[in-house]
């Protein structure tokens, strides 16, 4: 008896807390930021992601459902440098949500709080879709992704002060799963350091800083642009002279140049997840940096 | 020859304002778009153009032959502070001769009143219907679709003030009005002191599963006109007298809009299919003026019109489109011979026109287009031709859905 009201007190706690708890809802622009939000927010937000990594970051239309979801944001997480410029500003114009416009506490942008790469020298369209703040693509780096966490974690207190302490508690609990899981990575890719690669488009600058792996050549002739044959038998050239290991893709570009690639140089291509859902396996951040390295290196045998 | 020191001045700002925004740090220049569209136009007939049933003004007309330029836009646009966002657009064409230069857009619409209210103010495309609130440049053909030409003089532009609410419900479902001057085509005349026109629309849209996103519209457009002239209609043997119309007028309209691409991923290939009507509601008075004595009738006035386009994007770069337009109109009137001499006979045509296109789009900033229109939209049948280009010089454009 003493055991049954004990649960339905539970059960009518859980019931009169959870819709109170999960309060915050927040609105990130790739999946990526999903994720890590469900780490350091648990059951006190409630996230959304605009896109898939079925879907190119650069291109999205500002379509109705994402108005009304944005509408109902109380905090906005994007990765920033000019990964959204296409549709992002739209649909924050659009909102009409005072909380989440940049400059408030409800607009937050990853690359902004950490070092960027690839910053141009010169900002010119014949250089092809270049991004002034430097490359987007931050997520790549656990490193980086510890940097952000912070200042995200931080971002959820100022945003909701009475989880602070929740928020504090479960930042320490990722941090130190995250730092372990880095050196197992780090083990894990010893065979990738100094490796060259193809890559399609720049997206994978982060993860190579941090491996250590040279970026061999990309599909795009210039970045945004779809490789043409012309480039692609450059590209030849170059590998014959200096080959690389391996080329890689994400879900969402076509394979049809990576295959073309591969048929001219022998080179295996392999398609890495890139982000959360990229492959099936990829349900978290720990997976995404484990499912990569795991296909890198099952590449080169 | 002042329309065109204003020309030159507007562009040498923009000049000085670029340089200055690249010797400087750039954060607080305005976003500064060029939008320049070179065309080249072919058709058979040479005889003034007119839709019959309609009494056309704006910039209502088949478009130029051979060589020419449309209208070369430029656009300044940013946050004003954190309360506002504010844009200007001007455009600079050539009508016989004369180069002109128009304030297309001058805006400003609130950033932060919050629960989902927007106020804008100023100059500004009108919400209603799908294309309208859209640069023609980003349309998916070249010229408008026929409902477009015939009602809003191409596009339904006014002065005056816009409040609009995104209902705070699961779905995407917004709604607003507008009060507009009603000066301008297809209104007229400013009338109720320079409060002459109002809107009202509603949008709802949203998804269907990863690959499917769609948007619903319903619009209404009112004016009180005090004499709106009819531009375009020439006169036989010289263009003394001018149709112009008083009374009421009405516009009611749906629009939809099916998107559809593979997972969502519209970069390799998507397909889109859109769809408007309306109808416009008139009674009132159409004088000739310029006659003597004054020739007059009264008018009632029932027109309709819709098009159909299909856009699919088969490979990167590459689209393919399809568009047909049809006209109807039934109007009456005490003296049938003004009407027709108003353009308002409908000659017992449907106007009608099927529109097939191809376009190339290297980058986000340009796109090179061909199209081919069979036009049956007034007596004598004509087959036209455009190839035009259309780039984008300096902002990045907003993906709009």
């Amino acid at each position: 008896m003493k055991n049954i009201t004990r649960f339905f007190t539970t059960v009518f706690l859980l019931l009169l807390t959870s819709p109170l708890m999960a309060s915050i809802n927040v609105f990130s622009c790739e999946p990526e930021w999903t994720s890590l939000l469900d780490e350091l927010g648990g059951e006190r937000i409630n996230s959304y992601s605009a896109t898939t990594a079925y879907q190119d970051p650069h291109h999205i239309e500002a379509r109705p459902s994402l108005i009304a979801k944005i509408r109902r944001a109380s905090l906005v997480v994007c990765s920033g440098a000019e990964l959204e410029t296409g549709w992002l500003p739209i649909l924050l114009r659009q909102s009409a949500n005072s909380n989440i416009m940049p400059g408030k506490p409800g607009y937050f942008e990853a690359a902004s709080v950490v070092e960027r790469l690839d910053i141009p020298i010169s900002s010119d369209r014949s250089l092809g879709d270049v991004h002034e703040s430097g490359n987007p693509h931050v997520h790549l780096d656990p490193r980086r992704i510890q940097i952000i966490a912070q200042a995200l974690s931080k971002r959820l207190s100022d945003i909701d002060p009475q989880g602070a302490d929740y928020y504090k508690q479960r930042f320490n609990d990722f941090t130190q799963r995250w730092q372990q899981a880095m050196k197992q990575w780090q083990v894990q890719a010893q065979k990738l350091k100094d490796l060259r690669i193809v890559v399609h488009h720049r997206d994978w600058v982060y993860l190579f800083d941090w491996l250590g792996i040279e970026i061999a050549g990309a599909l795009e002739p210039k970045p945004g642009l779809p490789a043409t044959p012309g480039h692609l038998s450059m590209l030849t050239k170059t590998l014959t002279a200096k080959p690389a290991k391996i080329i890689v893709h994400t879900p969402y570009q076509n394979p049809r140049a990576a295959k073309r690639l591969s048929q001219l140089t022998n080179t295996p291509v392999v398609e890495l997840p890139y982000t959360i859902g990229g492959t099936d396996q990829v349900k978290d951040l720990f997976d995404l940096f484990t499912v990569t390295i795991e296909k890198l290196n099952g590449a080169l045998k | 020859m002042k329309k065109n020191s204003i020309a030159l001045g507007v562009l040498s700002f923009a000049c000085l304002y670029s340089t200055a925004s690249a010797a400087n740090q750039a954060r607080f220049n305005p976003d500064i778009s060029l939008t320049l569209d070179g065309r080249y136009g072919s058709y058979s007939n040479v005889s003034d153009y007119e839709l019959p049933g309609f009494m056309l003004g704006g910039e209502a007309s088949r478009g130029e032959q051979g060589f020419h330029l449309g209208h070369t836009e430029l656009s300044l646009s940013s946050n004003i502070d954190d309360m506002f966002f504010g844009k200007f657009t001007t455009a600079i064409a050539e009508h016989e001769g004369d180069t002109e230069v128009e304030v297309e857009e001058a805006y400003i619409e609130t950033l932060t009143l919050g629960n989902g209210i927007t106020a804008k103010a100023g100059r500004f495309y009108s919400d209603i219907g799908y294309l309208n609130n859209q640069h023609n440049h980003s349309w998916d053909f070249t010229d408008e679709p026929l409902i477009y030409r015939a009602l809003f003089g191409n596009q339904l532009v006014d002065d005056g003030l816009q409040l609009s609410w995104l209902v705070p419900i699961e779905a995407y479902f917004k709604v607003g009005i507008e009060a507009m001057r009603g000066a301008r085509f297809p209104a007229g005349g400013a009338a109720n002191d320079g409060k002459g026109a109002y809107t009202v629309f509603a949008k709802f849209g949203g998804d269907v599963g990863l690959s499917h996103a769609w948007q619903l519209g319903f619009s209404h457009w009112r004016a009180d006109i005090e004499g709106r002239a009819s531009g375009t209609h020439a006169h036989d043997g010289g263009a003394a007298e001018v149709p112009t119309y008083s009374g009421e007028s009405s516009v009611n309209g749906v629009d939809f809009v099916w998107k559809w691409s593979p997972k969502g991923n519209n970069r390799e290939q998507n397909l889109k299919i859109q769809a408007e009507y309306f109808e416009r509601d008139e009674d009132g008075v159409v004088e000739l003026i310029g006659s003597n004595p004054l020739e007059s009738t009264t008018y009632q006035g029932q027109q309709s019109g819709w098009y159909l386009q299909t856009v699919y994007q088969f490979i990167p770069r590459w689209r393919v489109g399809y568009r047909y337009d049809q006209l109807d109109s039934n109007n009456q009137g005490s003296e049938s011979e003004i009407l027709s001499e108003a353009g308002l006979d409908n000659e017992g045509l449907k106007p009608e026109r099927s529109t097939l296109m191809l376009d190339y789009s290297h980058s986000e900033y340009s796109r090179v287009r061909l199209q081919l229109s069979k036009d049956d939209s007034y007596e004598d049948s004509d087959n036209l031709v455009f190839l035009q280009y259309i780039v984008t010089l300096g902002a990045h454009g907003a993906h709009r859905f």
